[in-house]
């Protein structure tokens, strides 16, 4: 029993943080209808940077996260002007390859300044656990579960209510008829590139403090957030939610007890097999919109 | 209020559209550019509107000018801030916002929430059907509640100028008399200035102040609706039933348009 709930802890602290990787993902897609393949790299980017700070400005903690939110916001900014604005009203598919070739120009640009080698992450929290009920569970782990829940419940908002939130919607359903509002569509693609950009970098300084160092592999996690969104749906937040947490549970678990049957990896094919089942029976991921067509 | 002096327009470089083509639109009025399928009637309103930027269009001769001032190389946003605000062909609601949501998107260049949430309940009063469909995706609207729907984003934006793209397509004939109706009332309750694009040229003159006619990309005709109407080619063609097709009469059927007016 220990052991399944340690397990079922792991997933959804991972799984949170899946879900937070998500968002980036659901909010550019929210807005313009196109997968961001870089997503990986933002995370890397930005758990990078983060130690940059650390290390080389000795600020605290939480402006060194400040900080690392500031230059996120300014990368997704110089994304949207170098890359997407000469793309704008270009098919959605091109745009989709050209976020692949940013994601290999990225990492190779992350590998040139910092090498490939592991760089350890200092101790964010104290290793005291915190008892809850019964279980004692690490600051780490606390930590990410909520901030990544606050930030959760304050996009599902902002695209509920948010004036902007909604322009970002309008714009995802027709460039041009949001023009034809007066809604900047540019202004639209900066900000949702630059909230994707700042979430992907807090994912990622999370999770490089919960790994302990961050090192090229992390961009990989990054792109697990793919099954997530796709599980999820690629437009609902309530589905990248839900997804993150699902995959999380669902690696860890069967990681935890088809390992030793299989010789390992489970962990890594798990999620897509339960992907693909549910794909199966609802084409539009758990929550995903269903195109409205009228006949 | 509106001005177009001999504007042409070429799409993706090569295809000529708008072969100086000049109209004017007065303050307070409903004003029809009528024509057949492919004259340029949408491409002028996007001329116009900026739209046509999004569809690879230019703008390469001629003037627009609303207010006074030229306004054919402002993006589209920016025209909408100026106050002119069009509703596209074929309603184009977003379908996976609720009619409120869409509501105010049309107001999205607004910033007076007291004012917005007035308009908003006058848009309710227009349309008294909107206000019972107010948290339904407009996507599960019927066509004439989505074109309702058009109207009112528009009317959100308090623009001085609406241009409107083919208000009766696809609607039942019912429907359009009473869209238009409404058409005109906002016209004469709003001081709203209006101009409008339509293939059903007879509904169109019943509630325009003055009339365009455009075919190949120029006007070819344009006057007060009555004279509009009495003018024998706009009956044979765009009226239907205007002739009597008497034995006389026969050689029309070989007869070109001619516009002499």
């Amino acid at each position: 029993m220990d052991f399944f709930l340690q397990l079922t802890i792991n997933g959804l602290v991972v799984g949170s943080i899946y879900a937070l990787v998500a968002l980036g993902f659901v909010i550019i897609y929210k807005s313009s209808g196109v997968l961001n393949f870089a997503q990986g790299e933002f995370l890397l980017i930005g758990a990078y940077f983060f130690l940059a700070i650390l290390e080389n400005a000795r600020v605290p903690l939480l402006v060194a996260l400040g900080l690392t939110v500031v230059s996120a916001t300014l990368l997704g900014l110089l994304m949207e002007r170098l890359v997407l604005r000469p793309m704008i009203g270009e098919p959605i598919i091109s745009v989709i390859m050209v976020t692949l070739g940013l994601s290999s120009i990225l990492r190779a640009i992350v590998q040139g300044i910092w090498g490939t080698d592991t760089h350890p992450f200092p101790a964010l929290f104290e290793s005291s656990p915190i008892q809850i009920g019964p279980l004692p569970v690490s600051r780490g782990y606390l930590f990410s579960v909520v901030s990544s829940a606050v930030l959760l419940l304050a996009f599902t908002l902002f695209f509920r209510f948010a004036r902007v939130g909604v322009a970002m919607r309008a714009t995802a359903f027709s460039q041009q008829v949001a023009l034809s509002m007066g809604i900047s569509v540019k202004h639209i693609f900066a900000i949702s590139w630059s909230i994707a950009a700042v979430v992907s970098a807090l994912g990622g300084v999370l999770l490089g403090a919960l790994r302990g160092g961050v090192d090229g592999s992390l961009a990989v996690i990054g792109m697990k957030a793919l099954p997530v969104v796709i599980l999820g749906g690629l437009d609902s937040i309530g589905g990248a939610i839900l997804g993150g947490l699902i995959i999380g549970v669902l690696e860890n678990l069967s990681g935890g007890y088809l390992d030793p049957y299989f010789g390992g990896g489970v962990k890594e094919v798990a999620p897509f097999v339960v992907l693909v089942l549910i794909l199966m029976v609802k084409p539009y991921g758990l929550f995903g919109k269903v195109r409205i067509e009228r006949v | 209020m509106l001005r177009l002096e001999n504007v042409e327009v070429i799409y993706d470089d090569v295809i000529l559209v708008l072969k100086g083509l000049s109209l004017q639109v007065p303050s307070g009025r409903i004003v029809a550019l009528l024509g057949p399928n492919g004259a340029g009637k949408s491409t002028t309103l996007k001329a116009i509107s900026g739209l046509l930027e999004a569809e690879e269009g230019e703008v390469t001769d001629g003037a627009i000018e609303f207010e006074g001032q030229r306004i054919e190389d402002l993006p589209p946003e920016k025209i909408v801030r100026r106050g002119i605000f069009q509703v596209m062909e074929g309603r184009r609601v977003f379908e996976d916002l609720t009619v409120d949501e869409n509501i105010t998107m049309g107001g999205f260049t607004r910033h007076d929430r007291a004012e917005l949430q007035r308009d908003r309940e006058m848009c309710f009063n227009y349309f008294p059907r909107l206000r019972d469909l107010r948290g339904r995706l407009a996507g599960y609207l019927s066509g004439g509640e989505q074109q309702m729907l058009a109207i009112s984003r528009a009317l959100m934006a308090r623009p001085k100028l609406i241009l409107l793209d083919e208000p009766s397509l696809g609607l039942s004939p019912l429907l359009v008399q009473e869209i238009f109706a409404i058409i005109g009332r906002i016209n004469r309750e709003e001081k709203s200035t209006f101009l409008l694009v339509e293939q059903n040229a007879n509904l169109a003159l019943s509630i325009a102040h003055f009339g365009y006619i455009m075919e190949g990309g120029h006007i070819v005709l344009e006057g007060e609706p009555e004279k509009l109407k009495s003018n024998e080619d706009v009956k044979e063609f765009y009226l239907s039933g205007g002739g009597k097709k008497s034995y006389k009469a026969i050689k029309s059927y070989r007869r070109r348009k001619r516009w002499l007016s």
